[in-house]
């Protein structure tokens, strides 16, 4: 190879790698500015100089409620939530190497949601049990699908299909529970079933919280195995990869965090669908697009409950915008695929 | 036709006769026991009161005859969706079609709820129509993504297409509902369906809808055989398949959208009675339709009596109660697909 060519090579290399290191930070300035806001609007507007002081810790007449106590609860749900339901439908995408193989379509945030739901209804569990059920949920619901779709052999269609089948029968035990429970009313219902910031506390945060700080440098690490295993399981054990620990190990984590954000916020719908494809189109090729996924599913959670709240005369809790937003999606993914070929 | 009748034997399935006898005694089984159960359970004095003596007027007596019109109202419904499930699975030469899982039904639902929402449409004799002209819409729509591509409207696509759309419209149905406290009692209604609301008037409404549909659905029975067997075959057995496609999918879609209108989006019906019914009488659709709509009925009236049970003192919608039924029936299908099939 002529020097020529390796400096052009390393001059791309560079360059994409500031382009990577750009989009990650107007990405990551983006989230901060909707952080903001969210603490800033409301049925008063509280200047930005009145909400760092009452981050600060400082006692400002009427704002120390309404942000310190309201705001900022439900800011810190959308903002953790939406990061998990970024990274965790990333790293399902990216193993299943299909776009629509997502927690939501093949009903994994389902099953961590009736696990909550049972455990709140039925056994009026603590905080913990909650979280360590859901995560149980969680997992269960994803071994229960790839058990199911393993047959004679396996295939990505199967395993869509027969997630579709198990969220449809969860959602119906939801539903089930909710009504047994005396406690359908439309809020908590909407919460359940698409997911909602409404009603956050910061002591039911911490699980989610903490589970965020642990897996994300995890899964951030896994990241150079996860883009091997992208190109194939033959060719991941050609460069070495231990394919099935390292598979469980992200398959593990994700389900973690999506489970908790679940508990939290409930299934804020198609969030961890859309966050994977968009940071992939904006990162482009030779970078994972982990990080950028988490962030833009901040971006969208944030902003569409910004939207939800504000935008009409009535209040939407996020799930309903996100669900508009994204089925749309959905669909134009699905005629681009059907176009080129199959599933 | 005359040249398709002679090409197909008239061969009449083995168990006919057994069968028939068979749902026949599971409808009375089931039309009984939704007439005793519920809130308060009634005995057979009571029952046998209510039903043949007009006369006596003790409590139990009318407490039957106010549940023989719920009884008929699901049956009705059930009839209406396991016909609209078996020809939707015959039209898209699919094991997995069913309005609920193709969108059809939550098509018919945003329709219904914008008229009440926006146009002040209160009775069912209006919505009705909307409620069709919602699950056409949603049909085409469900059918055109499906089936883009080389491959055709593979089962797989079909399903996406169909939970994709799905979920769009039951988001819109809830953006809808929720700044307008005064219809949020009807918005589970609109989200899980129920037949507690049947009554008489309904039901007259209904029977026109029903017999169209049925019509349709049986006149078209011989050529969706023939359809069964491959587009070439059909055409070269002289059957104008696009045509025949189209009459089909109108009754499917017709017979989903009224039961939608009348008691709102009931899922995986149609996949569970089809699938029963092909079980035990083989393929022929000549047969599958009529006792489609025998066991869709009798499925549809046990879940309602189920509901009641289960949720007692109050009621849960018939709606949990098929999908939990129906979605593992979807699971099972898939399981035992070939991978080439989907």
């Amino acid at each position: 190879m002529t020097n020529f060519t390796m400096q052009s090579i390393i001059a791309a290399k560079q360059k994409r790698k500031r382009r990577f290191v750009w989009l990650t930070t107007l990405l990551a300035s983006i989230s901060l500015v909707l952080c903001v806001a969210m603490l800033m609007l409301g049925n008063t507007i509280y200047p930005v100089s009145d909400v760092i002081r009452v981050l600060l810790g400082e006692d400002v007449q009427g704002a120390s409620f309404a942000v310190g106590t309201i705001r900022l609860p439900r800011m810190l749900a959308g903002l953790f939530a939406g990061f998990a339901f970024g990274l965790g439908g990333y790293v399902f995408q990216t193993m299943l190497r299909n776009p629509l193989a997502n927690p939501n379509v093949i009903g994994i945030t389902s099953g961590s949601s009736a696990a909550a739901v049972f455990c709140i209804i039925v056994l009026q569990a603590s905080n913990t049990m909650i979280s360590i059920a859901s995560v149980i949920g969680g997992l269960i619901t994803v071994i229960a699908i790839f058990f199911l779709s393993k047959g004679s052999s396996f295939s990505i269609g199967r395993l869509i299909l027969i997630g579709i089948g198990i969220q449809a029968m969860l959602t119906a035990f939801i539903n089930y529970l909710l009504l047994i429970g005396n406690t359908h009313d439309l809020p908590t219902a909407m919460r359940w079933l698409s997911g909602s910031l409404n009603g956050a506390k910061m002591e039911t945060l911490t699980p989610l919280v903490v589970a965020v700080f642990i897996f994300t440098p995890i899964i951030l690490m896994l990241s150079k195995r996860l883009a091997i295993l992208e190109l194939g399981e033959q060719t991941a054990t050609a460069l070495g990869v231990d394919t099935n620990k390292s598979r469980v190990l992200l398959l593990v984590s994700a389900v973690i965090i999506l489970a908790l954000a679940t508990a939290t916020t409930g299934p804020i719908a198609f969030v961890a669908f859309l966050a994977g494809p968009i940071a992939k189109r904006l990162v482009g090729h030779g970078f994972s697009a982990l990080l950028p996924a988490g962030l833009v599913g901040v971006i969208l959670v944030l902003a569409a409950d910004l939207i939800g709240q504000f935008a009409f005369t009535a209040r939407y809790p996020v799930g309903v915008i996100t669900g508009i937003i994204g089925a749309p999606y959905l669909i134009y993914l699905l005629i681009r695929i059907n176009r080129k070929g199959d599933i | 036709m005359t040249r398709l009748r002679a090409t197909m034997p008239s061969h009449v399935p083995k168990h006919l006769w057994k069968v028939t006898v068979l749902f026949v005694i599971l409808l009375i089984v089931s039309v009984m026991a939704s007439l005793a159960f519920g809130a308060r359970t009634i005995g057979w004095d009571g029952l046998m009161d209510g039903l043949f003596s007009p006369d006596v007027q003790s409590h139990e007596a009318i407490v039957v005859r106010q549940r023989i019109v719920r009884t008929i109202f699901s049956f009705m419904c059930g009839a209406a969706l396991g016909v609209s499930g078996a020809l939707m699975q015959s039209v898209t030469r699919n094991p997995i079609a069913d309005p609920s899982i193709l969108g059809v039904n939550t098509g018919a639902a945003l329709f219904v709820v914008c008229g009440i929402a926006f146009f002040n449409i209160s009775t069912a004799n209006e919505y009705i129509w909307l409620a069709i002209a919602g699950a056409m819409i949603t049909a085409i729509f469900v059918f055109t993504i499906g089936s883009l591509g080389a491959s055709g409207a593979t089962p797989l696509k079909l399903v996406l297409a169909g939970a994709a759309t799905s979920a769009i419209l039951s988001s819109l149905v809830t953006a809808i509902m929720i700044p307008r406290t005064n219809v949020m009692d009807e918005f589970r209604f609109w989200q899980v369906g129920s037949v507690g609301a049947g009554n008489w008037d309904l039901i007259q409404l209904f029977i026109p809808f029903l017999l169209v549909g049925i019509a349709i659905a049986l006149l078209t029975a011989p050529a969706l055989n023939a359809l069964a067997l491959g587009d070439d075959v059909a055409t070269g057995l002289g059957v104008n398949t696009g045509m025949i496609r189209l009459f089909a999918a109108f009754a499917g879609v017709l017979l989903c959208g009224v039961a939608t209108a009348l008691a709102g989006p009931i899922g995986f019906i149609g996949l569970l009675a089809t699938h029963v019914v092909r079980l035990v009488i083989g393929p022929d659709i000549r047969y599958i339709l009529p006792l489609s709509a025998f066991v869709g009925g009798i499925i549809l009236t046990c879940s309602d009596v189920a509901g009641r049970l289960l949720g007692s003192p109050g009621e849960l919608e018939v709606g949990i109660l098929t999908a939990f039924i129906g979605a593992p029936i979807l699971i099972l299908i898939t399981m035992k697909a070939k991978i080439r099939a989907l």
